[in-house]
């Protein structure tokens, strides 16, 4: 059987090693017949595993030892990575000698790095192969412990109805935050990394196109959300469709069938699909976490950039076959508004900035997975000045919204798209690959195409609806991850608890939720991490699907309930739930896969085990049925630069790498007057006293980082714990503070994102595949940033761009 | 003999994380006043580095602790009483203010109110000392962070005397670790003696050294005597300040602000009995390698009834002397020998000790071996050099230091050996001197370390000193003035007129450079 081997298409600085495409292994196997009497050799995984890694099993054919020059030995691995092969054995040794001694307690803790590679999947699936085979996983002192960028919200189930508001609709608009920003800042435009450098050699020959071509069948699928979804107002389809005599599903797959209706992304830069407004809340998307930061400030914002590179049109490379291609808009955004209590830069840019609450001036939750406890913030004193806490910024906006909307919007019927949704029957919709488009299939909503369903807004209502828990939960209950329960008990306590209110055009009382603090209510009195009674409900309803009776688990703290006011006195540990797989108690503190292994509760895959092979069909196409080594790609961004500008200093071109945020926390304090006197003073960037020596750098000299992408200006740090070819800036390190301009684009100096751009992957982008389903913060492309080179050199002229612009007018000085 | 109780403290380097929380919760306490903004009483480097003020260990440079003389007697560094007196109104062993960092702000407000501009608005850095705006930052209080700068710069560090350092600049070999320093509230304290008002004193009852604010006339000889530059100039007030021990929480027998909210929970605080009549014979030996010895013969066993006698005599209170039995610190310093003293050579006495940080070891690493489950390995090889340890913590002398590491190391071995291996093995313990009692208690102190583990604070005794009877409800709601009624009291409840005193934030007004008009406007 032949076997992909990437590990020859690394770029120059990444060590390509050579060897065959693909690696032709013999392997045992049993001639079996199927159902229709036709015969076919099988393998167990186990041996496609040691193949894919050259163990030689004695057909001659894989690596001999450990220092044979074939892919996966350690001597392969000193080659690719140069860590010494004796380091890596004893390493590996070690690790699982340990393991065997201890029933499993070796763990990996993983940190975000891993993810912010184009392959982090890869890397992601080798240590989890590791901690399988060392029969880790589930095992208590052992395992797989995420760490930063993968937390996830504990009482999730109790938080989903307050904020997607599933009490009063179903289902809600969600989106996959990659693929939007990729779409709509227009990167995808500037795409150099062709989906042929990334196929296995295996792959069919059919299987082509640009990166957005591949998330644009994967939106027209049902893999992945959109946003917007169709190219007409959702709100007037069921108009559209009574009038044709046709059920709403069957208008909007018929009219896309026929080509009169289309998704909007098959058409991004067309004015009808452009977002128009965005509300930004708790991130720091222009100061931090957007990648590719001057394109969102070229195409989404209309604003100054320092974007280097020309687009695929005007540079008449390959154009992407599934979207219309347009010139591109400078700017889609009306209207930018943003929620935060300090001057970010994504404030600077904003249209509106509304001041919120400090976390010791209102009332909130506070949980991730990552420990178990549940937090509460708690108001010490009032908002300063016009601050106000985010509940009621977002209720104040409710209140106004519900009073204009009479004579604009009324009672009105919305057609909502929806993703193949994981946890849902909808996850086993496609066992094949069948593009509707392409005439592969009809589209079928909710099989073949996205899921359509109707739902019905009362939008001057909507302040009522926002201050009562609707009716929703008492008919169709509550739930999360593909087990449902019933609530009624939690709504009427939350009626008593809260009070009740009557919201015009629904029966009966409801729930009252006025405060932060009834909020907060709603979340603990729904999830069954705080509330015991829920905990043993959705146990009951799990061992409905397991057949096993696992109430044992929550039993003990069935009647514990957890209140705001006791979070406020002490945090308190959460209640274990089937929400998550691991299980707080006594005995065992959290760990992944825990009730798994422990409560025989199959995995969350296709086959229900821990799966070590994906045989979806992009999956294979991409050569990652197995996990592979793929070494980092070249996202060709740096090249055209060098020399391109001289300044009369010495250019290098470096890997950029750009670890967590340090000197605050995530986006936030990293203009924090004591946080910056700690580091020094403003942003800077690591590189190595060779490449200093190199570039005639010293520590503290101004340099500027470019590539096509943008530039960045900052102080160098120079330091022997940074290995050559290496250049290094931590997350976050805003332009609001102490940022020259720059002298490649002629603004501003950009942040760590600048010199980024958004490349998705194919193979997230998979859905309706079992685990390869879209959830909401669970599955989806991801941003990622370390496989980009920059060109660096040191700054000629330092201009801090202090000067009105040229519509100001002079001020006279002070 | 003469019976004294001090509250000392030990940093556990092994498990520092270097996450600074000692330094920002101490400076929002302590120094986050006009004047001290430069002042970290508590600030963590990362060595090898010069350090905050740069280059404090270069006694050669600012003459700080104590010189032994021909004669056998002490006298501090920067000269006799005569001679300091002779260059008070010109101390050339000052450090200036570039010396640690000229403080900044940055411009805020700019970003609220700037109009259009041709760029995004910036906020550029101001100086706290004169307002103006800073083109470019050049140095701060934590400049050498995780080896910033070239190893060039950092390798002046001290700590490398008889250290082929050459080869400890290349990526493979890099070594570093933290080093969290506030005032070493010394039982010899230089400051003490330099100061010409007498403004300096250490505490009787706890050894808590203090400026009297009252006393102090700004001749900032301590700044000059002190080796550990700890002691600060407030430019606003003219007077010295420094780690105070977070004296109001040791009476209350709480730890320090720095102790409290540290994360890696390295730090203990506990009683140390000492003889003061010891001191000066400790402070005097000839050789400098003895130093650390002679410190520890100055200390008392709290549990030897000679002593406990004499201290009951000398008014030690009961419940310090119980402290003092159960005290982390005698056990880390004296029991198991594996917290060393600041730079002894000062000859100062420091009591803020220092448990050396393990590294891996190199020769086991190079032969295949990460773990240690065999045999003690040779901690000759460590990926920080031990001589570098030692010129650190023993005036070099490396052997104290080898085998607090090796204890360090037999202990985890023979927890390995106990949790993983399922077999108590006391051969390594044996080789390192140390009892399966004793390994099992260094196991919870050190690497548990529970907060009732890491502090035994007995509160203070005021009873024996004033009659406290009588300050029952003697004194209301002040603002520090005590019950004066009379004379400024610095802050009025009535007053509508603010007050400087106790502002949070620095009052440096921004002189704003008027911006360039452009060309044609």
């Amino acid at each position: 059987m032949g076997f992909p081997y990437f590990g020859g298409r690394a770029p120059e600085f990444f060590n390509p090693t050579t060897h065959e495409e693909v690696l032709t292994r013999r392997m045992p196997a049993q001639r079996v017949t199927l159902k229709d009497g036709s015969t076919r050799l099988a393998v167990t995984v186990f041996d496609l595993f040691l193949a894919n890694y050259g163990v030689e099993r004695g057909f001659g054919d894989a690596a001999a030892s450990y220092d044979a020059d074939a892919p996966y030995t350690p001597a392969w691995a000193e080659k690719v990575c140069g860590v010494p092969r004796g380091q890596i054995i004893t390493t590996a040794r070690e690790f699982a000698a340990n393991a065997d001694k201890t029933r499993g307690k070796s763990m990996v803790i993983l940190g975000a790095a891993v993810n912010h590679w184009y392959h982090g999947d890869m890397i992601y699936r080798g240590i989890i192969n590791l901690l399988v085979m060392c029969g880790c996983i589930g095992q208590s002192g052992g395992g797989w412990s995420h760490y930063v960028g993968q937390e996830k919200l504990r009482p999730q189930t109790g938080w989903v109805p307050l904020a997607f508001a599933t009490d009063w609709s179903r289902p809600s608009r969600q989106m996959n935050s990659t693929s939007f920003f990729y779409g709509h800042s227009g990167q995808y435009r500037y795409e150099k990394l062709g989906v042929r450098d990334l196929l296995s050699p295996t792959a069919p020959e059919d299987l082509q196109g640009a990166l957005i071509d591949f998330n644009v069948r994967a939106e027209r699928m049902g893999w992945l959300p959109s946003a917007p979804q169709l190219q007409v107002n959702p709100l007037r389809i069921v108009e559209a469709a009574a009038a044709m005599g046709e059920a709403p599903a069957a208008y909007v797959a018929n009219r896309l069938a026929d080509g009169t209706l289309r998704m909007s992304c098959e058409d991004p830069e067309n004015p009808a699909n452009w977002p128009r407004n965005m509300f930004i809340w708790r991130s720091n998307l222009l100061g931090s976490s957007g990648k590719g930061h001057e394109y969102f400030l070229k195409h989404l914002l209309g604003t100054t950039h320092g974007v280097q590179g020309k687009d695929l049109g005007e540079e008449g490379g390959a154009m992407p076959e599934e979207i219309v291609w347009r010139e591109a808009p400078d700017g889609k955004l009306d209207l930018l508004v943003t929620l935060d209590f300090r001057m970010s830069t994504t404030c600077v840019y904003s249209d509106i900035v509304l001041p919120t609450a400090t976390w010791y001036e209102k009332h909130d939750l506070n949980t991730s997975d990552m420990h178990p406890f549940i937090h509460p913030l708690s108001a010490a004193v009032d908002p300063a000045w016009e601050a106000r806490s985010d509940w009621a910024i977002f209720k104040g906006i409710a209140r106004r919204f519900s009073e204009l909307c009479p004579g604009h919007l009324e009672q009105e019927t919305d057609v909502v798209l929806s993703p193949l949704m994981h946890d849902t029957p909808q996850e086993l919709a496609q066992g094949v690959v069948r593009d509707w488009k392409r005439g592969e299939c009809a589209p079928i909503p909710g099989k073949t195409m996205p899921a359509v369903a109707v739902v019905t807004r009362d939008y001057p209502r909507t302040y009522a609806r926002f201050t009562a828990l609707g009716p929703l939960l008492d008919t169709l209950g509550n739930g999360g991850k593909g087990i449902g329960w019933k609530t009624g008990h939690e709504v009427e306590f939350l009626a008593k608890l809260n009070g009740s209110v009557t919201v015009p055009g629904t029966e009966g009382k409801r729930p009252r939720i006025e405060s932060d603090i009834d909020a907060a209510e709603v979340i603990l009195s729904l999830a069954p991490e705080t509330n015991g009674h829920v905990a043993v409900k959705a146990w009951e309803a799990l061992g409905k699907v397991t057949g096993r009776d696992h109430t044992h688990l929550a039993r003990g703290k069935e009647h514990e309930a957890i209140r705001f006011r006791d979070v406020q006195a002490q945090p308190r540990k959460i209640i274990s739930s089937p929400t998550w797989s691991g299980i707080e108690s006594e005995e065992v503190c959290y760990n992944a896969g825990y009730t798994n292994v422990h409560e025989l509760i199959p995995w969350r895959t296709l086959t229900g085990r821990q799966q070590l092979y994906q045989d979806h069909p992009w999956m294979l196409a991409f050569g990652e049925g197995l996990c592979v080594y793929k070494p980092p790609v070249d996202l060709k961004a740096h090249m055209a630069m060098v020399g391109r500008q001289p300044n009369g200093h010495r250019e290098l071109t470096l890997n950029f790498i750009t670890p967590h945020q340090k000197w605050g926390i995530h986006s936030t304090y990293s203009d924090n007057l004591l946080m910056l006197t700690l580091n020094r003073g403003g942003p800077v960037v690591w590189l190595s006293e060779i490449d200093a020596a190199k570039a005639g750098l010293e520590d503290n000299d101004w340099v500027e980082a470019f590539n096509l992408n943008g530039a960045l200006t900052a102080r160098a740090v120079v330091s022997q714990r940074i290995p050559e070819g290496m250049i290094m800036m931590y997350h976050a390190q805003e332009k609001i503070v102490n940022t020259p301009g720059s002298e490649v684009m002629k603004t501003r100096g950009g942040i760590h994102n600048s010199v980024t751009r958004t490349t998705p992957k194919p193979t997230h982008m998979v859905g309706g595949y079992a685990q390869l389903s879209y959830g909401f913060n669970y599955h989806g492309t991801i941003g990622t940033n370390r496989d980009e080179f920059v060109v660096v050199r040191k700054m000629a002229k330092v201009d801090w761009m202090d000067e009105p612009g040229p519509t100001a007018m002079p001020v006279a000085a002070e | 003999m003469k019976v004294r109780a001090q509250i000392a403290m030990v940093l556990n380097l092994d498990k520092c994380i270097g996450c600074h929380t000692c330094s920002v919760t101490c400076k929002q306490v302590w120094t986050s006043r006009e004047g001290v903004e430069y002042a970290w009483f508590n600030n963590v480097e990362t060595k090898p580095g010069i350090g905050y003020p740069k280059d404090w260990e270069n006694q050669d440079k600012w003459k700080g602790g104590w010189k032994r003389k021909r004669n056998g007697k002490l006298e501090p560094r920067i000269g006799n009483r005569l001679r300091v007196l002779a260059k008070i109104f010109a101390n050339p062993d000052m450090p200036q203010i570039d010396d640690y960092y000229e403080p900044f702000t940055f411009d805020y407000g700019h970003l609220q109110t700037a109009g259009e501009s041709k760029a995004m608005p910036t906020a550029r850095p101001v100086s706290l000392i004169t307002g103006e705006r800073m083109e470019k930052i050049e140095w701060g209080p934590n400049w050498e962070e995780i080896l910033g700068t070239e190893f060039r710069k950092r390798s002046k560090d001290r700590n490398f005397e008889a250290v082929q350092k050459d080869i400890y600049g290349q990526f493979e070999n890099t070594f570093m670790m933290y080093l969290p320093r506030l005032c070493e509230h010394c039982l010899n304290p230089a400051c003490v003696a330099a100061c010409p008002s007498g403004s300096i004193y250490k505490r009787e009852e706890d050894g808590i050294v203090l400026v009297d604010q009252d006393k102090c006339r700004g001749w900032r000889m301590c700044v000059s005597a002190c080796p550990y530059k700890k002691i600060y100039y407030n430019w606003q007030s003219g007077k010295a300040e420094k780690c105070t021990f977070c004296f109001p929480r040791i009476e209350a027998g709480e730890p320090t602000v720095c102790s409290e909210t540290c994360v890696g929970r390295i730090r203990y605080l506990g009683v140390m009995l000492y003889d003061a009549d010891r001191i000066e014979a400790a402070a005097s030996v000839e050789n400098e390698q003895h130093l650390y010895r002679s410190q520890l013969d100055v200390f008392l066993d709290p549990s030897d009834p000679e002593v406990i006698a004499a201290a009951r005599r000398d008014g030690v209170p009961e419940l310090w002397l119980e402290a003092a039995r159960k005290s982390p610190v005698y056990k880390m310093a004296i029991e198991w020998g594996v917290a060393f003293p600041l730079h002894p050579e000062y000859r100062t006495l420091p009591m803020v000790w220092y448990v050396p940080p393990l590294s891996p070891v190199q020769s086991a690493h190079e032969a295949g071996h990460v773990g240690w489950d065999q045999a003690l390995p040779d901690v000759k090889s460590l990926r920080i050099p031990v001589r570098y340890l030692a010129n650190l913590l023993t005036a070099g002398a490396e052997a104290p230091v080898v085998l607090a590491l090796q204890r360090m190391m037999a202990m985890r071995m023979h927890m390995r050996g106990r949790t993983v291996e399922n077999r108590i093995d006391t051969d390594v313990l044996e080789q390192v001197g140390l009892s399966l009692e004793q390994v099992e208690e260094m196991y919870r102190v050190m690497a548990i370390a529970d907060y009732e583990d890491r502090f035994v604070i007995p509160s203070t005794h005021r009873e024996y000193a004033e009659n406290t009877f009588d300050l029952k409800s003697a004194c209301g709601f002040s603002f520090g003035n005590g019950c004066s009624t009379s004379g400024s009291t610095g802050a009025n409840l009535f007053s509508a007129k603010p007050t400087s005193a106790g502002r949070q934030s620095p009052r440096v007004e921004i002189r704003r450079v008027p911006a360039k008009q452009p060309e044609e406007a």
